[in-house]
């Protein structure tokens, strides 16, 4: 990890909870390619012309660092113990991000709700559209040609290689997301969780529960 | 006719969950793609665009935010934003102070 990368995660003091559980790799900022070189370079012409700002590129990145499935999970945790809020989030999934303080942008969400009969899974087969705002920035499998290509047609078999295995006798749907619409799956929620409260009930929602590759976990 | 982007439904491998923290090059990728979108100066289309149209050897060789930094690249040439001339010149001048390109 370089020192820049490591500075930054010291500077913005998010919660990064949700990293903890994975094996940091080593960042690839020590080597200088073609395309590390014009990404420098491009960035440094922009500042030139004052265009962007040193600055702004630090914030944007913090806030992309801020987004994680934490931001999901609230939504999830509410939509399980209020039905109300539950109907709200599956007519307008950007106002019930409103709702909790949660900023998706211009983008329409659009709120998928698993049940005994349906399981819902996302994909984006032309590129990475993908629920950033509430999830962060989407996995490598998630952009792969093999997700892509299969999640459409074989999507049993794909949700098998993440260990999860539909009943033959559940629908299974799965919803390509378009550059102006993104999706979240809403989790079943677990048997034997009537006496969780909201946040422990969101620490349930995982980002995979929410793509619709995985269930929610049990305590 | 189906572009190369275009692969859903098609024969595929297994899914083997990858994923790695981003490298800070690759965030900075993606933070100039949301400062010029905020400046109206690139679009999700645009970005789209020059990602379709790199070819499907270069799409399939390059990583995700090297297609990225290719399409907005290009981007800022079409625009005007930025010339051949000016990147080609930045180019060596960073190669030259980062020690030259390594494999």
């Amino acid at each position: 990890m370089s020192g820049d990368h490591h500075d930054h995660d010291h500077d913005h003091g998010h919660d990064h909870a949700h990293d903890h559980a994975r094996t940091f790799r080593p960042d690839q900022d020590d080597t200088i390619t073609h395309y590390r070189a014009m990404e420098i370079a491009v960035r440094e012409l922009l500042i030139e012309k004052g265009i962007i700002t040193p600055d702004g590129v630090r914030r944007a990145i913090e806030f992309m660092d801020g987004r994680n499935p934490e931001y999901g999970a609230k939504m999830v945790a509410r939509a399980w113990v209020d039905p109300e809020y539950k109907k709200r989030m599956l007519a307008d999934g950007s106002a019930a991000a409103a709702e909790l303080g949660i900023d998706v942008g211009l983008l329409k969400l659009v709120v998928v709700e698993n049940t005994d009969r349906l399981h819902n899974m996302i994909v984006c087969t032309l590129c990475s559209c993908y629920p950033r705002n509430l999830l962060g920035l989407p996995p490598d499998w998630y952009k792969s040609r093999n997700y892509r290509s299969r999640a459409v047609n074989e999507p049993r078999a794909v949700l098998r290689e993440f260990g999860t295995t539909i009943p033959d006798d559940v629908e299974v749907r799965v919803h390509d997301s378009t550059a102006d619409m993104r999706y979240l799956v809403l989790p079943r929620r677990p048997a034997g969780t009537e006496r969780l409260d909201e946040a422990a009930l969101a620490k349930l929602a995982t980002r995979d529960s929410m793509i619709g590759v995985a269930l929610a976990d049990t305590p | 006719m189906r572009n190369y982007h275009d692969m859903g439904g098609l024969p595929a491998g297994t899914v083997v969950p990858s994923e790695h923290d981003y490298a800070l090059w690759e965030k900075r990728v993606d933070a100039m793609q949301m400062l010029l979108k905020d400046k109206q100066l690139l679009s999700t289309d645009e970005m789209r665009r020059n990602i379709e149209s790199l070819g499907a050897d270069v799409y399939e060789k390059l990583t995700y935010y090297e297609r990225w930094c290719a399409a907005i690249t290009n981007t800022l040439v079409q625009r005007g934003v930025i010339t051949i001339d000016e990147l080609a010149r930045k180019m060596v001048e960073v190669q030259a102070r980062e020690g030259g390109l390594k494999p």
